[in-house]
């Protein structure tokens, strides 16, 4: 193992377990623990359990830090609520993404509003040294790294919140999607919230790291029934893409737009300035050049990162960002940029070369995949 | 019928070869490992090389597929293929629960006998794998 490679707080677990461990973003990560289809197939139908302690947690306390963060981030923040959660980008200001977040704004025990960032663990370092970059006029402002004080655990599936709820107070079952709070589970302080990267409903819930391990048992216990099945990256990954989620490294990077990544929602740009803002406005202006679209493709063989996609004629028109075989589809799927002329063409036909065979591919409504409830 | 790994030789990559001896005018099968299919799980597709083909020790011969990655498959012998096991693709659970009999891969006739001798014999390759764990 690297030396240079961390650990979350609950790799020992993983490891006595069956957790087939791999490095990802600088942690040792379990990438399965039985097979990648049954961890996605019990998410998609019962719970799944997911330890997403390497991402970065990032803690905002004062006064004005809604005015810092609003003017690092493409969603509005001087009009959330203790409680709202929201999904926004941080940008350079070319336009250029550097990182999909979630924004939390929480209420302390003691009654101060501060706001909670959720970062990529792989931009953590990056994020980390934009935010002291920009922080001039808001040095009142406080600023600490949390991630490793901290934990972060994913429950996720239909049944994910049933599951809690013998474990944390009433007023969790009423929180609404994309709402969090500040509580406590038997005496412990813990963040929960109900967000999540898989498509299903769930809550994630940040603890502190000392308290990870017995809560990650906890749940197991509480879950034994149905059962809860613990889940790694791999299926994490099958589950988001079948979601249509975008991931950094693929979909996000400093290189794309969001107005490319169609992530337009994500931008408010009405009324604020904030990094990037003009420059994402000039080239909305100007037509945007390239989409996010998505493919399914006959057969077993998946198109991958990098794979070109083609038109008819086997035309270069595009390059897949994911590419997996979806479990619950049962097909091929995979997600691209393609130039905008072809993707506003509803004529347009795909192809895409996967090691030197051209296989047919067709468009896709993005997602792929909707729960039912 | 199921070979007995502990007769086979091996790549580092984990494709297995039976012995020139034991098989009919110098034909063998390869295939790979239990060591290799364990570690992929999930398997979705497997490609095959065509009928008639020269290889050389080492090349291309195919690609299995799981949902999460693509794997090369290489020959460990050259020679000439003369005998895929095209049905395996459609049962691919061949390959996970008997991946030294039902689950070969390909039948080469060797142009070099001798390169059998180059291969890993089967404590020195189980031993690569602990190593690799």
């Amino acid at each position: 193992m690297n030396e240079a490679t961390k650990v979350t707080p609950l790799h020992a677990w993983h490891v006595a377990h069956g957790g087939r461990m791999a490095p990802f973003a600088g942690y040792q990560m379990p990438i399965q623990y039985t097979t990648i289809v049954e961890e996605h197939e019990a998410v998609r139908n019962r719970a799944g359990l997911f330890d997403i302690s390497h991402m970065g947690r990032l803690r905002f306390d004062g006064p004005r830090a809604d005015q810092w963060l609003s003017r690092l981030l493409t969603r509005r923040v001087l009009d959330m609520k203790v409680g709202q959660v929201r999904y926004s980008l941080m940008c350079r200001e070319d336009g250029g993404i550097l990182d999909d977040v979630l924004v939390y704004c929480l209420e302390s025990p003691g009654g101060t509003v501060y706001f909670l960032l959720v970062v990529n663990a792989g931009n953590r370092d990056k994020i980390v040294r934009w935010i002291g970059d920009h922080r001039e006029g808001f040095e009142d402002v406080q600023f600490h790294d949390v991630t490793e004080q901290t934990a972060m655990i994913a429950v996720q599936g239909p049944l994910a919140r049933s599951i809690c709820k013998p474990l944390l107070p009433p007023g969790v079952q009423t929180l609404g999607n994309y709402r969090g709070c500040v509580t406590e589970h038997y005496g412990k302080p813990v963040i929960v919230s109900r967000t999540g990267y898989t498509g299903e409903d769930g809550l994630e819930w940040i603890v502190r790291e000392e308290d990870a391990a017995r809560i990650w048992e906890n749940l197991l216990l509480a879950g034994r029934e149905v059962p809860l099945q613990v889940a790694g990256l791999g299926a994490r990954d099958t589950l988001r893409l079948e979601a249509a989620m975008p991931l950094y490294g693929h979909e996000l990077s400093e290189e794309i737009l969001p107005i490319e990544a169609g992530l337009d929602f994500a931008l408010q740009i009405e009324g604020r300035q904030w990094i990037g803002r003009d420059a994402i406005v000039a080239a909305a202006a100007a037509g945007v050049r390239r989409r996010r679209i998505g493919l399914t493709l006959d057969g077993k063989r998946a198109a991958r990162q990098d794979a070109a996609v083609l038109d008819e004629s086997g035309k270069a028109v595009g390059v897949v960002t994911s590419g997996s075989f979806s479990p619950t589809l049962q097909k091929p799927i995979a997600m691209a940029y393609v130039d905008a002329k072809v993707a506003d063409d509803p004529s347009a036909k795909y192809q895409v070369d996967i090691r030197g065979t051209v296989l047919a591919a067709v468009r896709t409504p993005l997602p792929f995949y909707h729960r039912v409830s | 019928m199921t070979r007995d790994p502990a007769a086979l030789r091996y790549l580092a990559s984990h494709e297995w070869a039976e012995s020139p001896d034991s098989a009919n005018g110098g034909v063998v099968a390869i295939g790979i490992s239990s060591f290799a299919v364990e570690q992929l799980t999930d398997l979705v597709y497997l490609a095959l090389p065509t009928v008639g083909r020269e290889v050389q020790r080492g090349d291309e011969v195919g690609e299995v597929e799981s949902v999460k990655a693509v794997s090369t498959i290489y020959s460990p012998v050259s020679g000439q293929i003369v005998e895929v096991n095209s049905q395996l693709a459609d049962q691919l659970d061949h390959l996970k629960d008997d991946p030294y009999g039902k689950g070969w891969l390909v039948k080469i006739r060797m142009s070099d006998p001798k390169e059998w001798d180059g291969l890993l014999e089967s404590g020195q390759y189980q031993a690569q794998c602990d190593q690799s764990h």
